[in-house]
Formats: structure tokens, C-alpha cells, sequence
């Protein structure tokens, strides 16, 4: 597996990334070079082997159905840039 | 030709719809699918939050078990099949009530596979509806768009309430069935109580999944249609969009795989703006979650957890009860209706000491009637009644024993309603008993005779019809209170001479 720099430019656009100009070509090649260095464990003969989901033999924990959380409506928006009357407010975003 | 159910006559020839639904269902819990934040509607903007939901940086998601047995529940009233391994996934990109940038979902391996749904469209056959999946995932949060001219207020509330995404296969071929769809399916979260099926507060909402073809051709280009949040308008949005691709198609053009919205004003369908690039999900296994194991004992105390469901309810009221498949219907479309009417039934049992089966029909023909009419009046559901079951009892089990006759019954309970007192109290108080007393009977009704003896000469003569002023002649010398079986028996009695 292998990117170009189409699709480098399309990933970064979807992740909001702005790439100045040049910045692109060189990470083609990083990328590249790492996809090659994973691909390294297609070398593995996993044949028989169960998909594991974690490294460690593990269990997802469940939560019983309690509120425990909340009410820090000002804690939740300290760090936002513009707020008003409790709400987030952003530059206008409409369908 | 076409023997589909419904079809649009084009200028050249008939088409045919194809419909799929995805219903987003709330799943009733007290707090998040991730987080122990609140879930209550109508709450201050960003009071029901917590760390989590706002995606503050370090923060990790805990399933709540409690979402997870309600969408097994779900599953199961589906007869669909339990996959003991799902896992949870993230569907990523970028909108102001998406704080984390990214959706949690179940894309590769749902909770929920295959399963069905049996609808009775409205002036259709019964219709059984394919089940695709069923999966947990987040809700996002809420835009408000109109508060301000160049702001978007973002409410971060509903962001990480649990939803159950329902998609059924492309088995919908009508608006009727697409409708009936959602009211099956909505009575039936609603008798599992994993959702409260509150479309006006969004805890429903359907896309709908619409393309047209030639009857019996491939599958045609499928438009989605998002959000929409009542039975009416998912109909007029399955219908406004086939007619909308048919005029496209006949006009030599080509319909378009895109994201529509559902205008209720125009009862129409628009493009939503273009998102170009957004499909692009990018989905992958979300690391911050192992999967989500189910024992067989988990998946059997949730199928013990079930109540009788709509469907067999409904066959139950049928075969056991005697009633008409109508009747049963419209007993079992709302769990609190069914509820009632069985705690109605199984008190006027109590009280008459007469079978169930006896009494069914009465009782359903009081319920859907007269009790019907009043919540009608009062504006409120069965919950809201007046009159509790026992109460009407009381009342069925008094016409039961023929001391009320149906009309007096009538006047009881509007009594019952007005003054709140009881059956027996009111038929106390104000004499309301009906007169069975053959004595009293005849007397009226020589009354009656003697005064019509014209009538009487016409009536022998071969008007039969008469017969039924000299029934409602004697029942108003009578003040409404003689027993009208008896009052038939004596008059065609007399009447004979």
C-alpha cells in the first residue's frame, strides 16, 4: 500500500489540515515509509490465529445506568472561544 | 404491469417505489451511552454535560450496560439475531455539535443483525418487513441556527445520548407501508421500553431511503432523505421524492445519490447544501473501546424481561377474547391502552364472576366508544383518564347485571366525569336504576296504547316499522329507565293483542 500526493492533500483536507506549500510532497514520502515499515508484520504467518482487539487479555468494563456526571456547564465552555446565554457560539453553519 | 401496491403513473408508463428506513431511536436511560451526564429533554443548554461528551482532550468513553441490554431487548422483540461480538467504530468528520470530531458508531459488526417487522398498511395486505441491523451509537449535539444573524449556538445535551440506529431492508413499496413501518416500530419500542418513540422531542427520526424503477427492474439511484420526524411527513417524504425522480427520469435525466431534507411548509424535498468531500468517513475500530461481549445468560434475562409484544397481543385479543382483528388493533397500538383495558377486563371478571371471553367484547366496545369519545374531549391520552379501570368496572359490571341499561350507563359516566364520584354513588343519588319491573312496564305502555290507538290499526295493518315508536314512547313515559329488553318483550305482546 502506497499514497500519492492526491491523496495526501485529501486527507489532510478531511482532517481541517492546512498544508502550506511543499509541505505535502515530503510527507508522501514519510507516509509511504511507514506504511512499508507496518506492512513488515504481513511477513507474520497469522494463519489460524484469532483477531485480537486489545494486547493485553482484557474486557470491555460497563457503567451502571447512573447520573454521576455533569453540571459544569461553565467548566464545559471555559475554554470556548465565544458563549452566550450557555450556549457554544460559533460562526454561522447552516443547511 | 405492475402488481405493486402503489405506483406513480409517469407520461410513460408506471413506475414503482423502492423504500428503506433508518429510524434513530433514543434508548431510554438515565445518562450517556459513554458518560454519566444526564439525558432529561429540555434541560439548560450545556447543563448535561460532562467532560467526555465535550470531548475535552484525555477523556474516555465507559459503555453504559444499561443501553446495551435495551438494544439487545430491541433486537430480540425484532426476532433478530444477538451478535455476542460487536464493536464499536468511528465515523470521523468535522460539524459544530460534533465535538470529538467523530461519531461512535457501529459500521462493521452491529449489535443487531437480521431480524423483521410485521406492518398492516392502511388499505393494504399485512406486509412483513426485512430487518437489516440494529446498532448503538452517539447522538451529536444541537444547532440552534435563528438566535443570532451571524452566530450558530451549539447545546452540547444531547451530544453522547445513546441512539439505536434501525435500518430495515428496501422492502417498503408504498407511503402507507413506509407509514405503517414507523408505527409498528415506534409501538413496539414503546411496548420493549427501550425508546418513548417521542418524535415532537426528536427521540425518533427517520431517513428515508427512496429510488423509483420500471416493475420488476434492478434497483434505480437511491436519494436519502434526512430527519424526519412524524409519521405524515416520512409518507409525504417517501412520496414527494419518487415523484420528484420520476419527473427527473422521464425528463431524460439521471438521479443523483445525495442527501436530501424534507421541507414540511412545501411538503418537499431539497438537496442540502453539498458537502463534497464529507462521505468520506474514514471509519476504523475505535481504540479507546474493547469489544462488547454478551453471555447467553445476558441475552436469556433480557428475552425474560420482555412483555407480551404488540403482534401476539394482538392474536391473544383475537383467539382468546373473541374480539374483531379491528377492535384488537386499535386496543394494542399503545401499551397503555392494552394495559388498561386488560386491568378493566380482569376487575368487571372479578365483579360479575362471568367469563372473560363474555365480557371482552363489551368492554372493548366501551373503551374504544364511549371512553374514546371523552379522552377525545379532554384532549388527554388513556393515562389522563378520568376514570381509573376499576372505576369503569364498577359501571360495566353494573349494565352487566342489567341494573343500568346502555343509555342510562351513558348518562352514569357522564356523570362519573363531570363529578368524579362513582358508578353505584351516582345511580344511588339520582335513581338512575332501570325499571325491569314487569308491572310498571305494562302500565306505560297501556298508557301508551290507548292513546295511539290509530297506530295500533297501522302497525297490525303491516307497518312494522312502527314498532319503534311505541318503543320510544314508553320508554319516555318511563323517563328512560325501563329495562328495553323488557319493554320489547311486553310491547310485541301487547302489540299482537
Amino acid at each position: 500500500m502506497a499514497v500519492d500526493l492526491a491523496t495526501v492533500t485529501r486527507i489532510a483536507k478531511l482532517a481541517r489540515l492546512r498544508l502550506a506549500p511543499g509541505e505535502a510532497e515530503p510527507l508522501v514520502a514519510e507516509l509511504n515509509g511507514i506504511l512499508r515499515w507496518i506492512e513488515q508484520l504481513g511477513e507474520v504467518d497469522t494463519a489460524g490465529v484469532e483477531p485480537m482487539a486489545a494486547v493485553i487479555p482484557n474486557h470491555l468494563r460497563w457503567r451502571p445506568d447512573a447520573v454521576t456526571d455533569g453540571g459544569v456547564a461553565a467548566a464545559v465552555l471555559a475554554n470556548a472561544p465565544a458563549s452566550e446565554a450557555g450556549f457554544f457560539a460559533v460562526p454561522k453553519v447552516i443547511e | 404491469m405492475s402488481d405493486a401496491p402503489f405506483t406513480i403513473r409517469g407520461t410513460t408508463g408506471d413506475w414503482e417505489i423502492v423504500v428503506g428506513l433508518e429510524v434513530h431511536a433514543q434508548v431510554t436511560a438515565k445518562s450517556k451511552l459513554f458518560s454519566g451526564a444526564a439525558t432529561a429533554f429540555g434541560a439548560a443548554p450545556n447543563t448535561q454535560v460532562s467532560l467526555v461528551d465535550a470531548a475535552m482532550p484525555g477523556m474516555l468513553p465507559v459503555l453504559n450496560g444499561e443501553c446495551v441490554r435495551q438494544a439487545v431487548r430491541t433486537g430480540l422483540a425484532l426476532d433478530a439475531e444477538i451478535h455476542r461480538i460487536s464493536r464499536f467504530d468511528r465515523k470521523n468528520y468535522f460539524y459544530a455539535d460534533l465535538p470529538q470530531g467523530y461519531q461512535i458508531s457501529q459500521l462493521y459488526h452491529p449489535i443487531v443483525g437480521e431480524g423483521h417487522l410485521d406492518i398492516e398498511p392502511e388499505g393494504e395486505a399485512p406486509k412483513r418487513v426485512g430487518i437489516e441491523r440494529l446498532h448503538l451509537e452517539q447522538d451529536a449535539g444541537k444547532s440552534v441556527h435563528d438566535a443570532h444573524p451571524a452566530m450558530t449556538f451549539v447545546d452540547l445535551n444531547r451530544s453522547g445520548c445513546a441512539l439505536m440506529e434501525i435500518v430495515s431492508k428496501p422492502d417498503i413499496r408504498s407511503p402507507a407501508q413506509a407509514g405503517a413501518y414507523v408505527r409498528a416500530l415506534r409501538s413496539l419500542l414503546r411496548y420493549v421500553g427501550s425508546c418513548d418513540g417521542n418524535m415532537e422531542e426528536g427521540s425518533m427520526r427517520a431517513d428515508v431511503n427512496v429510488s423509483v424503477r420500471r416493475p420488476g427492474a434492478a434497483f434505480g439511484t437511491r436519494t436519502e432523505t434526512k430527519n424526519v420526524n412524524s409519521v405524515r411527513f416520512v409518507m409525504a417524504a417517501v412520496e414527494a421524492e419518487a415523484r420528484r425522480q420520476v419527473d427527473v427520469l422521464e425528463a431524460g435525466g439521471t438521479i443523483v445519490q445525495e442527501t436530501r431534507l424534507f421541507d414540511p411548509d412545501r411538503m418537499t424535498t431539497r438537496p442540502m447544501r453539498s458537502k463534497a468531500a464529507a462521505h468520506d468517513y474514514r471509519y476504523f475500530p475505535d481504540p479507546d473501546l474493547l469489544p462488547v461481549e454478551l453471555s447467553e445468560t445476558f441475552v436469556a434475562d433480557c428475552a425474560a424481561s420482555l412483555p407480551e409484544l404488540p403482534v401476539a397481543k394482538r392474536s391473544r385479543y383475537v383467539e382468546a377474547l373473541g374480539l374483531t382483528p379491528y377492535d384488537a388493533a386499535v386496543l394494542t397500538a399503545e401499551r397503555e391502552t392494552a394495559d388498561w383495558f386488560e386491568a378493566l377486563l380482569a376487575d368487571l371478571v372479578r365483579r360479575t364472576g362471568k367469563p372473560a371471553t363474555e365480557l371482552a367484547k363489551p368492554a372493548s366496545n366501551w373503551v374504544t366508544g364511549e371512553l374514546f369519545a371523552v379522552l377525545k374531549r379532554t384532549g388527554g391520552g388513556i393515562e389522563a383518564s378520568p376514570v381509573s379501570p376499576e372505576g369503569a368496572a364498577e359501571l360495566l359490571a353494573l349494565v352487566a347485571d342489567r341494573t343500568l341499561s346502555g343509555s342510562l350507563a351513558k348518562q352514569v359516566f357522564e356523570a362519573m366525569v363531570e363529578t368524579g364520584d362513582s358508578a353505584a354513588a351516582i345511580v344511588d343519588a339520582r335513581g338512575l336504576r332501570q325499571v325491569s319491573d314487569t308491572g310498571a312496564i305494562d302500565a306505560a305502555i297501556a298508557g301508551i296504547l290507548a292513546a295511539n290507538t290509530d297506530k295500533i290499526a297501522e302497525y297490525r295493518g303491516g307497518k312494522d316499522k312502527l314498532f319503534g315508536f311505541f318503543v320510544g314512547q314508553t320508554m319516555r313515559a318511563m323517563a328512560g329507565k325501563a329495562d328495553p329488553a323488557v319493554v320489547n318483550d311486553r310491547l310485541k305482546t301487547a302489540l299482537a293483542g
